[in-house]
C-alpha cells in the first residue's frame, strides 16, 4: 500500500498538502522545509521543480521558480538533495512540474531516479490525458508512483470520472479554472465542492487554487478530505527570516494550532 | 517508449493535432473545456458557406486581397532565376498577420466570446488582432513584453489608438516568450468569454492548424496568379522567414504535398548560429514542449527554455511551429538562416533595386537568395510578409 494510500486511510478529513519550490529560498533549504513542514503539522509535501515557464502558475510561484533556476536548482540537483531525505521524512512526497524539463532528464530515468529516493506521487499539470493514456502513464505506474490529475469546476463529469480513474493517491480539485495564488469566491467553490463529494469518487479529494489561510482551509474542508497550499506559504516564505520559525507560525494559524 | 503514428499528409495533423511526433496540446486541465470547444468547431465553422463568404468578402474588402504576385526583375538579373514577390507586406496593416486574425474574430463571434485577448512581438499580430476587434466591436487586451513595448513604440501606439489594451509582460525575459505565457494565463483566468487569437502557428492543438488554414489564402493565392502568369501553377521555390513560422505555413501550405517545389524556411541567426545569441531554433533546439506543443526548443541541457536573440522582435523566439519541425526533421523543408547584419543589408538592397522597404523580419528571406544555387529556369516565390515601416527606428542607426 502507498504512503498516500495509508495517510487517507488513517485520515481522513482535514489532509494537509503544503507545496514549496525545491531550491527556494536558498538552493540548499529543500530538506529544511520539508523537515519544518513535517514537524509542524503537514500531512503531504508537495515540492515544486522548478521551470522556466511554469503555465499553470501564477505569479508568486513563478517569480519562486526563477529564484530557484537561478540558485542553481536542477532535476540532477534535486534527487542528490532527496537521496538521504527518507531518513527523516516520513510523510508522503509528491513533485509537481511541468514535462520538459523531464522529457529532458528521460522520462523513464526521471520515473526511476524519483521512486528510488522515496517519492510518492507526480502532479504534472501540461501532460494531457491523451498522453498519459498513450505514452506516460504505464511508466508512472511501473515504477509505483501514484499519478495525480488536476479536475476544474468546468471538467465535463464523464471525463472526470475518467480522471478519476487513472489517478491514485488523491485529486487535485482545481478551486475555479485559474492560475495559482489568485482568490476565490468560496461560495462557489462550496457549490462545486459539493457536486464533487457527490459523485463517490474513487480517490479522496484536496483542493488547490486559493487556500491560503484557517479560514479558506476549514470552508473547504465541509466537503473534501483536505486541502493544498502553495502560493501564501511562498509568500510567506519569502519575508527572508528563518524558514524554520516561518514555518511553524504558518502552519500553526493554518490548522489553528 | 512508443512513438506516434507518423503520417504523409503535411496539411492535416492527426485528430490529436500531431504533425509525425510533433504537436498535440500540452495543456493544464483549466484550459481544457476552451481547446477542446475550439478542436471540435473549428473545422466544422470554417467548412460553413456562410463563414467563408464573411472571411472572403473582409479580406477582399478590407484587407485589400489578393495581394500581388511581383516579377522583381532588377533582384532576378542579379541572382540570375525568377524572383517572384508574394506582396503580403501590402496588407491593411502592414502584413500577413491579419489574415489569421479575421478568419479567427469571426470565428470567436460564432463561439459566442466577447472578449479577445492576443501576445504579440514586434507589434504587428497586436496590430491585426486590435483593428479586426474594433472593426467587430470585441474588447481586446494585448500582452507585450515589457523589453519590447520598449522598442517597439509605435506599433504599441497604433494598438492604444484602436482601442486595445496593452499590458506588459514583466516575467522572464520580458519578450515574446513571456508574453504568450502571461497571454495563456489571462486565458485560464478568464476562460468563457474569451477567445485567445493566438499570431502563429504555434500554441495547443487546434491553434497550429487552424491559424496555418487561415494564413493559407497566400499560397492559395500564389497558384493562380503563377497559373495566369506562366501557365504552371508550381515554382521550383518558396521561400519564406520563420519565427513561430505562420507566414511560412501560409506561403508553404498549398505546396506542400507537391515534391517538386523546394520549401526554403529561413531562421534568424541572430550575431551567428552558434554566437550565444541567435534565434535559429531548428539549428539550436532539440525536441521540447513549449507553450503547449512538442517541438523543437532553444532549450538548456536541464529543459529550461532559453533566450533567444534576434535584431528582428518578430523571429526572437526560442520555438517553432510543430508543422514546422515536421518539414526540418522529414527533410520536407530546408532550414536556412541569416544573421542580423546580413538580414540588414538585404532590407537595404531590396529598398534600393525593388523600391520596397521590407520588414526586417522579410529581409531575412532575401538574404539566402545567393545560397540556393538558383538556375536562370527557376521559379521562386519570396513571401514578402510585412513592410518595414515599424523598423524604420533599426534602419535609421544604419543610414
Amino acid at each position: 500500500m502507498s504512503r498516500l494510500e495509508n495517510l487517507f486511510k488513517a485520515q481522513s478529513k482535514r489532509v494537509l498538502n503544503v507545496y514549496c519550490t525545491a531550491g527556494y529560498p536558498n538552493l540548499n533549504s529543500t530538506l529544511q522545509i520539508m523537515e519544518s513542514l513535517q514537524e509542524n503539522g503537514a500531512n503531504i509535501i508537495e515540492l515544486g521543480m522548478p521551470y522556466s515557464d511554469p503555465l499553470a502558475d501564477g505569479e508568486v510561484i513563478q517569480s519562486s521558480s526563477l529564484h530557484a533556476l537561478s540558485n542553481g536548482m536542477t532535476l540532477q540537483v534535486l534527487f542528490e538533495q532527496l537521496s538521504e531525505m527518507r531518513k527523516t521524512i516520513h510523510i508522503p512526497l509528491v513533485l509537481m512540474g511541468y514535462m520538459n524539463p523531464i522529457l529532458q532528464y528521460g522520462f523513464e530515468a526521471f520515473c526511476v531516479r524519483a521512486k528510488e529516493v522515496g517519492v510518492d506521487g507526480l502532479i504534472l499539470p501540461d501532460l494531457p490525458l491523451y498522453e498519459f493514456e498513450n505514452i506516460y502513464g504505464k511508466t508512472i505506474k511501473d515504477n509505483g508512483l501514484d499519478f495525480i490529475f488536476l479536475v476544474t469546476p468546468e471538467t465535463p463529469e464523464e471525463r472526470l470520472r475518467k480522471l478519476d480513474s487513472l489517478s491514485s493517491g488523491f485529486l487535485y480539485a482545481v478551486s475555479s479554472s485559474a492560475t495559482t495564488g489568485k482568490d476565490k469566491d468560496f461560495s462557489q467553490v462550496a457549490i462545486y465542492l459539493e457536486r464533487l463529494q457527490q459523485m463517490n469518487l474513487k480517490n479522496p479529494i484536496l483542493v488547490g487554487f486559493g487556500i491560503k489561510d484557517k479560514l479558506s482551509f476549514d470552508a473547504v474542508n465541509e466537503f473534501t478530505n483536505g486541502a493544498i497550499i502553495g502560493s501564501a506559504y511562498i509568500n510567506a516564505l519569502s519575508k527572508g527570516e528563518d524558514v524554520g520559525v516561518i514555518t511553524k507560525q504558518f502552519l500553526n494559524e493554518v490548522l489553528g494550532n | 517508449m512508443q512513438a506516434f503514428n507518423t503520417q504523409v499528409n503535411y496539411q492535416n495533423p492527426s485528430i490529436e493535432g500531431y504533425y509525425g511526433e510533433f504537436g498535440g496540446a500540452y495543456i493544464p486541465e483549466m484550459l481544457f473545456k476552451n481547446v477542446e470547444t475550439l478542436k471540435a468547431e473549428y473545422l466544422k465553422i470554417m467548412e460553413e458557406p456562410t463563414f467563408i463568404a464573411e472571411v472572403d468578402a473582409l479580406l477582399k474588402d478590407y484587407v485589400g486581397r489578393p495581394t500581388p504576385l511581383f516579377y522583381a526583375e532588377r533582384l532576378s538579373k542579379e541572382i540570375g532565376a525568377n524572383i517572384y514577390l508574394k506582396r503580403e507586406d501590402l496588407c491593411h496593416t502592414g502584413a500577413h498577420k491579419i489574415n489569421n486574425t479575421i478568419g479567427q474574430i469571426v470565428l470567436a463571434k460564432r463561439l459566442g466570446k466577447t472578449k479577445i485577448i492576443a501576445e504579440t512581438g514586434a507589434g504587428q499580430h497586436g496590430v491585426a488582432t486590435a483593428t479586426v476587434c474594433a472593426l467587430k466591436g470585441m474588447e481586446c487586451v494585448v500582452y507585450m513584453g515589457e523589453k519590447d513595448i520598449e522598442r517597439q513604440a509605435p506599433n504599441v501606439a497604433r494598438m492604444k489608438m484602436l482601442g486595445a489594451k496593452v499590458v506588459p509582460a514583466k516575467s522572464g525575459s520580458k519578450t515574446l516568450k513571456d508574453a504568450t505565457n502571461e497571454a495563456i494565463r489571462a486565458w485560464i483566468n478568464e476562460p468563457n468569454e474569451t477567445h485567445y487569437i493566438i499570431g502563429s502557428v504555434v500554441g495547443p492543438h487546434p491553434y497550429p492548424d487552424m491559424v496555418a488554414r487561415f494564413q493559407s489564402v497566400i499560397s492559395k493565392e500564389m497558384r493562380l496568379q503563377l497559373k495566369e502568369k506562366l501557365g504552371n501553377e508550381l515554382p521550383t521555390h518558396v521561400v519564406a522567414c520563420v519565427g513561430g513560422g505562420s507566414n511560412a505555413a501560409g506561403a508553404f501550405y498549398h505546396f506542400l504535398n507537391e515534391p517538386t517545389v523546394a520549401l526554403v524556411a529561413v531562421e534568424a541567426a541572430g550575431h551567428g548560429v552558434y554566437s550565444g545569441l541567435s534565434a535559429a531554433t531548428t539549428q539550436l533546439g532539440t525536441h521540447g514542449i513549449l507553450h503547449g506543443s512538442k517541438s523543437i526548443v532553444m532549450q538548456t541541457s536541464d529543459g529550461q527554455v532559453v533566450e533567444p536573440h534576434s535584431i528582428s522582435a518578430g523571429l526572437d523566439y526560442p520555438g517553432i511551429g510543430p508543422l514546422h519541425a515536421f518539414l526540418y526533421e522529414s527533410k520536407r523543408g530546408t532550414f536556412l538562416s541569416a544573421t542580423d547584419e546580413e538580414a540588414l543589408a538585404s532590407a537595404f538592397h531590396i529598398s534600393q533595386i525593388e523600391g520596397i522597404i521590407p520588414a526586417l523580419e522579410t529581409a531575412h528571406a532575401f538574404s539566402v537568395l545567393p545560397k540556393l544555387g538558383l538556375k536562370p529556369t527557376d521559379v521562386v516565390v519570396v513571401c514578402l510578409s510585412g513592410r518595414g515601416d515599424k523598423d524604420l527606428a533599426t534602419y535609421m542607426e544604419h543610414l
